[in-house]
């Protein structure tokens, strides 16, 4: 009845507008899936395993606790043993899906019998249980998850077309696309391809004048001349470090309840600097997760001490909001704090969910409670309380342990850190205690249910914690850059991928366990992860690598046959289109205006923001309960320096999904929304950059066409076709006539930016509705 | 049998045959715009649950959640306790503490003196409820009301327990409860918002909002909370700049419309023509908005029935007869919090004035609700995060005290939206302090808003990450003697 009625909503509330589709369709019943051919052989690690684990595990998986019928279908040992329950039968018996419960009870029609349960809310496909039944009539292998195995270097393999590949990264694409009988895009046009490489490389589209040299240089390696154009750029650093802070939840604010201020910035400013000298991967986590507990010549407390860009690396680990909320029980917190280290160096560096076994034995992967217990004690023995202070002054601003940066660190080891003044300046770091602080396994997850005491250790079933290693932060380094770790390239090359490709070999970049997605490319992902090992974890060098395949160079167009065959487009027979990041869509803006301002790091600003959020939201106590709005050049920085106070993140940039750094975040939403559409339209930032732009341009001695075309190329960068020319031109003649006197002085009155006294007022206003238009195309927030 | 057919036939991922069908972009486009979700491919529709769709016949199509933020004492609105004048000053026995956790603010106290209200109770309507003398109001509306007194909460402190309440889990980034129902259910109005947050202020201790109360988490951000704020730009960014009249946007839009088909000539995106309506919806908002937050229209009647109060933007009063109208308008889930129910000291002097603020104002709407025919099918909802300690935080005097958090009872109300009415649901000892029957857990109340706007809340599931989310977590029953 339910269904019944389901059916009749559906088709109540959707009739008038696309009800004609569904008529005559309704009695469908099988999916694309379902029709889909089964492989000749069925391999567990592709076809079965996802089954297993969505719809078995839960209750005969990996959690202990949870399991029913004391049978684990994860394992095979398990899984042929004769049942607890009725010791005359078998889960699995190779080859004979006849004489096997799973299948059986898969297969069955009768509820009190059939798997899974239909309280559990899960079902079975046709094609799901075919497969088994096949797998079963195969031989049932098991096979070790794909992602915990080391991967290692697959040999290139080998196309029809030879002609098309650039690097080796092709050889993987074009042999799945041949498979499937697709053929590659051409290569983009040269304005597109600068745009989109301009923008992967450096947040910022191409000047004009790089533009033209790119267009006027025939040479056959006058890309790769690009490549390394940009990769030099400072602005590249920039571009990286903003995946990062998603990754290490960086703020300018504690996160709890009055929310205050916090001075982390110069951590930022490390990574951004780590970025442009092209720390290896390798070093750069290293130093973010012991870097207080390595020794260098020139330590800052004498030899064997870490340097202070060591110490200040750490910062990666206090970075998570830390309360300033009175009630508070301190050993709550403090546990919290431990746990967001642990998840995020399960998510974000390893892609593992460790934080399912924050409460109980995984449900879908082979880590227990317990192993979740031994990494949590790594990150156990800081010497941090769970309350500090409540919201204060200066000396809130960072929780012990902390370092002070002093003016002299800023004239030498630290002249990255763009310090403004010469006011204390302190920042949360690392630092244990110099006694051990036992560790628990805390039962429910419960910060004051204690369990057995553990040991800091790594889940066996990714690799066992070799003993040689020291039982610390620093040995859990060396485990994760172990070349026998599977995990650890994998993840940040995927990573990498996903910030040029718009989405992972792995499409879930976190969760490379069961439930995670496979890869569209596993090989492609070994060679990756092995090349990028072998080659000293070069960041720079894998960014190059991928930019300059010829995979990324095709055109985005799309024909409406791969839409049809590869809607996602996960064959890459065609190049990303994707809308960029919140922060590159103001960055755009201001940069094509003329107004960017070009510093990097220092203190996070407070740009235009509509009035009232911060005060609606506040307590009324701290520094940040009242919004004082910047002025001058602090108006116009990059997207990535405007303050993030938690609690009410930045509006226009939210609004584009940037992340709210709650938590670790390592893929962002791309949605497309009508708040965005007012937010182009009607953002003072936006109005602000079109009338400075007009502004310029009305200077110049040009016909209307030429102001229309030029302020075109700078925010598009592209020349834009007759048709456009046309219709923009139009679009300012018209506005031009009737434009009155009186809308003319109230469109002029926005932004802080001075109008020069000799333009006329009427054409520039005209001008600068025609410039919202073009920021307003979806072509420009695109790279395509 | 037939049930599974039919299962199967209409579920069979409705997605895949949309897209399948090779119709015009348009129609896929508009699609995807009336149930956001349709499209998308992390949903988990293949185990009975299709976003846009509810599950069964709802009671109730939409919410109006006035979040009383700060937590009041129920000892002073709802729970009546003689007793504790009785034992006024005398310690609290160790029997009835058990081993409840304290917050940071009292752990350090010596002694734990109880406290009886300062003000007096009476019952009324056919339920005899009773209702303090701060309620005035809504003690005339108790026949509507279905009062929960027995609600109870895991978390001790604002920020953990505010967040438990609207998204299910102390922690982490989940997605509120209007989100959740604005996955679940899809939109009535196409020109307003489907989610929308109004904030006030009383006089009382004021404890922070955050937006990631009315986050949208995993799920797509057109189901986040749209905050409405008072003065000319209700929603972010939603006025045209000064100077631009309507048609000359129009125009603008005109324009953009026809280079954007020339870009989509060009590249075949179907994004591209999914912008253009995002653009379109945006320009109807710019008229939807303003309409609806336009309260000058109002009979005289209507602004006497919630107060002077409800001519003054941004206040509670003002922002429970925008409430009505844009639920009115078919907004799913309207949001209110109104802030300054911490009463740790002061409380007398601080709580009347803070129920004075909030009084009339809810009554008013449950009122124009019923007045207008739409109380049955709107869920009106008032409560806090937690309730209030029955000893005395901080010294007590003769006519001043205070009260600390207290997670394991607390008192709010529902109306309409299919709750029996002239009801009292559950009680707490005679001290106060504990549930003595009925107990009420967070999850419990969440499972049974769901399941009035036609939700199971087990099958109410998003996949994120490798795991089915619900708003309920992994427990939560519907309460079933609660519902008409």
């Amino acid at each position: 009845m339910r269904q019944l009625f389901r059916k009749t909503y559906y088709l109540l509330t959707t009739v008038l507008a696309i009800g004609w589709f569904i008529s005559g369709c309704s009695s469908h019943s099988s999916s694309l899936a379902d029709e889909e051919k089964l492989p000749d052989q069925v391999s567990y690690n592709f076809d079965i395993r996802p089954i297993l684990s969505d719809k078995c595990s839960a209750c005969h998986g990996p959690d202990a606790n949870k399991r029913e019928a004391g049978l684990r279908l994860d394992q095979p040992e398990s899984a042929f043993k004769a049942l607890k329950e009725h010791p005359t039968a078998h889960a699995l018996v190779a080859g004979k899906p006849a004489l096997s419960e799973v299948f059986l009870r898969i297969s069955a029609t009768d509820t009190s019998v059939i798997m899974p349960p239909p309280s559990s809310n899960l079902k079975l496909s046709s094609r799901e249980i075919k497969l088994i039944e096949k797998w079963i009539k195969q031989g049932a292998t098991y096979e070790k998850h794909w992602a915990f195995v080391a991967p290692k270097k697959p040999a290139l393999p080998t196309v029809s077309r030879k002609d098309w590949p650039k690097n080796d990264i092709d050889y993987f694409i074009l042999q799945k696309q041949e498979q499937k009988g697709l053929a590659p895009n051409d290569e983009a046009d040269k304005e597109r391809l600068l745009k989109r490489l301009s923008l992967d490389l450096t947040g910022l589209p191409p000047t004009l004048a790089m533009m033209d040299r790119f267009l006027a240089d025939k040479r056959p390696d006058a890309y790769e001349k690009a490549v390394d154009d940009l990769l030099k750029n400072p602005a590249y650093g920039e571009k990286m470090a903003l995946h990062w802070l998603d990754v290490a939840r960086y703020a300018d604010s504690h996160g709890y309840q009055d929310d205050g201020y916090r001075t982390q910035w110069p951590w930022r400013d490390w990574v951004i600097h780590a970025f442009n000298k092209n720390m290896r991967y390798n070093d750069f986590v290293t130093w973010q997760l012991a870097g207080d507990l390595l020794s260098s010549p020139n330590g800052f407390g004498g030899p064997g001490t870490p340097t202070k860009e060591q110490l200040l690396a750490t910062g990666f680990n206090r970075n998570h909001k830390i309360t300033e909320e009175g009630g508070t029980i301190p050993e709550e917190y403090r546990t919290m704090y431990v746990t967001d280290r642990t998840d995020l160096f399960g998510k974000g560096l390893l892609g593992v969910t460790m934080e399912c076994a924050h409460c109980h034995d995984h449900k879908y992967d082979p880590f227990s409670q317990k192993e979740y217990y031994k990494l949590f004690a790594f990150f156990n023995n800081v010497k941090e309380v769970g309350i500090e202070s409540v919201i204060g002054g200066p000396d809130t601003y960072a929780k012990k342990p902390l370092m002070e940066i002093c003016d002299e660190d800023v004239q030498g080891i630290l002249s990255f850190v763009n310090k403004l003044d010469t006011n204390k300046l302190i920042v949360s770091v690392m630092g244990d205690l110099d006694t051990t602080r036992k560790t628990f396994i805390l039962k429910r997850g419960m910060y004051d249910a204690y369990g057995d005491e553990v040991q800091p250790g790594t889940p066996a079933s990714i690799l066992p914690f070799n003993k040689d290693y020291p039982k610390n932060r620093l040995g859990l380094s060396k485990w994760m850059f172990d070349r026998k770790n599977p995990l650890t390239a994998r993840v940040y090359v995927n990573q990498i991928w996903q910030e040029f490709f718009g989405k992972g070999i792995v499409k879930t970049p976190g969760d490379f366990g069961m439930q995670g997605e496979l890869p569209s490319h596993p090989e492609l992902l070994d060679w990756l992860a092995v090349d990028f090992m072998e080659h000293g974890w070069d960041v720079k060098r894998l960014v190059k690598q991928l930019v300059t395949s010829a995979t990324y160079r095709q055109s985005a167009v799309i024909s409406p046959e791969k839409l049809q065959t590869d809607p996602d487009n996960l064959l890459l027979a065609r190049g990303p289109r994707y809308r960029i990041e919140a922060e590159f869509v103001r960055d755009l803006v201001l940069s094509s205006s003329g107004l960017l301002n070009r510093t990097i790091g220092g203190p996070s600003v407070k740009p235009y923001q509509p009035d009232g959020l911060w005060e609606g939201a506040t307590s009324g106590r701290g520094l940040l309960s009242m919004y004082v709005q910047d002025h001058g050049g602090s108006l116009y920085r990059r997207g990535m320096y405007t303050l993030i106070k938690r609690t009410v993140p930045p509006p226009s940039l939210a609004i584009f999904d940037a992340s709210n750094r709650d938590l670790c975040e390592i893929r962002r939403l791309k949605t497309n929304t009508p708040l965005q559409a007012l937010v182009m339209l009607n953002d003072p930032t936006v109005l602000e950059a079109s009338r400075v732009l007009a502004a310029r341009l009305l200077q110049e001695r040009s016909a209307p066409a030429d102001k229309i075309n030029r302020a075109f190329r700078l925010i598009v960068s592209r020349k834009p076709n007759e048709k456009e020319t046309a219709l923009l031109t139009a679009y300012y003649e018209k506005e031009l006539k009737t434009l009155t006197k009186s809308s003319v002085e109230k469109s002029l009155a926005v932004g802080e930016y001075p109008i020069p006294p000799q333009v006329d007022k009427t054409k520039l206003t005209a001008l600068m509705r025609v410039v919202t238009t073009i920021y307003n195309l979806e072509e420009t927030i695109t790279k395509s | 049998m037939e049930k599974e057919i039919l299962e199967h036939g209409l579920n069979f991922n409705r997605r895949r045959f949309l897209s399948r069908l090779s119709l015009g972009l348009g129609s896929a486009a508009l699609g995807s715009l009336l149930v956001p979700d349709l499209f998308r491919s992390s949903g988990a529709d293949e185990e009975g649950f299709t976003p846009g769709i509810p599950h069964f016949a709802p009671k109730a199509k939409r919410v109006i959640y006035l979040f009383q933020n700060g937590a009041p004492s129920q000892q002073e609105l709802f729970d009546y306790k003689p007793k504790l004048r009785e034992l006024m000053g005398q310690e609290i026995p160790s029997s009835v503490r058990g081993t409840q956790r304290l917050t940071g603010m009292t752990a350090g106290q010596k002694e734990f003196p109880l406290v009886g209200s300062f003000v007096d109770f009476k019952q009324y309507g056919q339920s005899r409820a009773w209702v303090s003398d701060l309620l005035p109001y809504t003690a005339k509306i108790v026949d509507d009301l279905c009062i929960v007194k027995s609600m109870y909460t895991e978390a001790i402190n604002h920020d953990p327990a505010l967040t438990f309440l609207q998204t299910g889990s102390q922690q982490g980034n989940r997605p509120s409860m209007g989100s959740w129902l604005s996955y679940g259910l899809g939109n009535e109005n196409k020109n307003l918002p489907n989610f929308t947050v109004l904030l006030s202020r009383g006089i009382g201790n004021g404890q922070g909002v955050y937006s990631k109360l009315w986050s949208n988490g995993f799920l797509d951000s057109i189901h986040q909370g749209v905050q409405f704020s008072k003065g000319e730009d209700p929603v972010l960014y939603l006025r045209d700049p000064e100077g631009m009249n309507r048609q000359e946007r129009r125009a603008m839009l005109d324009n953009l419309a026809q280079l954007n088909d020339l870009s989509y000539q060009e590249f075949g995106d179907p994004e591209i023509t999914a912008k253009v309506k995002q653009y379109e919806m945006a320009y109807r908002m710019q008229t939807a908005v303003p309409d609806v937050m336009d309260l000058s229209k109002e009979p005289d009647d209507i602004i006497k029935l919630y107060g002077p109060d409800c001519l003054v933007p941004g206040t509670f009063a003002a922002n429970c007869l925008l409430a009505r109208k844009l639920s009115e308008n078919g907004v799913r889930f309207v949001q209110l919090y109104h802030q300054g129910w911490d009463q740790h000291g002061n409380l007398p002097f601080e709580i009347t004035k803070q129920a004075k603020d909030v009084d009339q104002a809810s009554a008013a709407l449950v009122t124009d609700l019923k007045q207008r025919g739409l109380l049955d099918e709107t869920l009106v909802i008032w409560g806090g995060e937690f309730g209030r300690t029955s000893y005395t935080q901080g010294k007590l005097t003769k006519d001043n005290y205070g009260r600390d958090h207290h997670p394991r009872c607390f008192t709010i109300w529902m109306a309409g939206g299919g709750i029996k009415p002239g009801m009292v649901y559950g009680e707490t000892d005679e001290m106060g302090y504990n549930i003595a029957s009925n107990p009420v857990h967070v999850h419990d109340f969440q499972a049974t808003v769901l399941h009035q706007l036609g939700l199971n809340h087990e099958k109410l599931i998003f996949k994120h990450l490798g795991r089915r989310y619900r708003l309920t977590d992994v427990s939560g029953k519907v309460i079933n003697d609660i519902i008409a």
